[in-house]
């Protein structure tokens, strides 16, 4: 790794232990807080919205200390923020760097657009097969309703 | 298929059709056998359909099955509250099967998780009733010998119609060809297009009803529901475009046979009901067999 990349990434890593979620557009920065269940943690979290991007406009980061996440809970993010990186940081130094990606299928999370679906009723945690991942159209496990990029909203 | 719910039609291989509608021929040679004597059924209605239990409940008893039960939720603990995950873990301690009807859709799916006994849906919302799907394609495959390779003509309400869904889902297995007669506000969706689509079959969209009947094998007539008009006068417009009549059927092929899931309103008027190609009743009938072929094939008496 050259020298001056180290130092760029040290910046971002002003954690000692953790991950940090980078790359999330300014308006998705409490989504992401919210998927990811941050707000019902004891950990130290710092968040930091509306810096400047040059390659992305208004950008947001989130950095959680003492935290490792599962791959299948970070790729939900890929719903509000589909160009986040991941970043995992042990003892200062970038072990993993990566996109996140659409995952084939989402858990818990998101809310049944179909208000006669029965999830929408009882207190039934939802599924969802991701049919498309480019236009984001999730099939509903229970109802098989379609809900499509634009309807989708968090439990 | 012993021990496993069905709750939609994609639940269902190729391979499972035949098993159904071969047993389900048997039982129309023979409907009364008591192969069901020593279990119990669970007849779950959370919301009433008098034609859909009757048929279940016939299908049961005639297989010698005892039958449990509520006919609506009004009389059952589900009014006082009880969730769905507590009304199912309750049935399932005293019965073999659950055959269940719910209002909501994707309680069925929900249920049949939950339960410790397999669980046939009997009509979820708007989303499933794969038992009418099955004895659609009983019909089909008595009247014209074969499922496969046939054109298929769905005229009315194509957008709401679950029927339409399910039976055009499943046919997708079998190479039909599809005419799809709706007003334009009834088209079908374009989440059932999709299986049409995936397996790349041909589909044509019509508005009038005339020149599709002499082309088809089967015409599957719905009924038209003022209450999926916004504007009223749309619905005028079009309430007496997909009217069948007998005069109508005078070009139709000799093996041509008209369905429709039942009840009517006007959508097929009263001449064509001693027609030999009107199959309507007997298709209703049907789904006695079909039913008793779910229970055994399920219960894995079969
Ligand atoms: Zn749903």
């Amino acid at each position: 790794m050259a020298k001056q990349e180290k130092r760029k990434e040290l910046k971002v890593s002003a954690i000692e232990n953790g991950t940090v979620i980078d790359h999330i557009p300014a308006e998705s920065v409490f989504q992401v807080i919210s998927i990811l269940g941050l707000d019902r943690i004891p950990n130290q979290i710092m968040v930091g919205t509306n810096l400047e991007s040059k390659k992305y406009g208004k950008k947001g980061i989130i950095k959680v200390s003492k935290k490792f996440f599962e791959k299948e809970d970070l790729n939900k993010i890929a719903l509000v923020a589909p160009i986040a990186t991941i970043i995992v940081i042990k003892d200062f130094t970038v072990v993993y760097k990566e996109k996140v990606e659409v995952p084939d299928f989402i858990d818990k999370v998101v809310k049944c657009i179909n208000p006669n679906c029965i999830t929408n009723h009882e207190n039934i945690p939802t599924k969802f097969t991701v049919i498309d991942k480019e236009d984001l159209k999730l099939h509903c496990h229970y109802c098989e309703k379609i809900t499509k990029k634009e309807n989708i909203s968090f439990k | 298929m012993k021990n496993k719910s069905l709750i939609s039609i994609t639940d269902i291989t190729k391979e499972d059709y035949k098993t159904i509608l071969d047993l389900a021929e048997k039982f129309e040679k023979k409907p009364k056998q008591k192969i069901l004597e020593n279990y119990v059924v669970a007849s779950l209605f959370f919301e009433p359909s008098t034609r859909t239990r009757l048929s279940f409940e016939s299908a049961a008893s005639q297989l010698g099955a005892k039958i449990v039960g509520f006919t609506d939720a009004s009389s059952s603990s589900v009014k006082k509250g009880e969730t769905l995950k507590d009304t199912i873990m309750m049935v399932s301690n005293y019965a073999d099967i659950i055959v269940m009807r719910h209002p909501k859709e994707g309680s069925s799916r929900y249920a049949s998780e939950v339960a410790s006994v397999p669980v046939l849906n009997a009509g979820d919302g708007a989303n499933q009733h794969p038992t009418q799907c099955l004895l659609d394609l009983y019909s089909i495959r008595k009247t014209q010998g074969t499922l496969d390779n046939l054109h298929v003509a769905f005229v009315g309400d194509l957008k709401y119609g679950r029927t339409v869904h399910s039976l055009v889902t499943a046919l997708t297995n079998f190479n039909t060809t599809f005419h799809l007669v709706s007003p334009v506000e009834l088209k079908l969706p374009s989440s059932v297009k999709r299986y049409i689509k995936e397996k790349n079959l041909d589909y044509f969209q019509y508005t009038e009803l005339d020149e599709v009947i002499p082309k088809v094998d089967i015409l599957y007539m719905t009924r038209i529901q003022q209450e999926r008009f916004s504007d009223p006068f749309e619905y005028e417009k079009v309430k007496n475009s997909y009217v069948l009549k007998n005069s109508m059927l005078d070009d139709s092929k000799p093996n041509l046979r008209v369905l429709h899931p039942l009840p009517r309103v006007n959508e097929i008027t009263e001449d064509v009901d001693s027609n030999p190609k009107a199959y309507y009743f007997t298709q209703a009938l049907n789904g006695v067999y079909v039913r008793q072929a779910l229970l055994a094939l399920t219960l894995g008496v079969k």
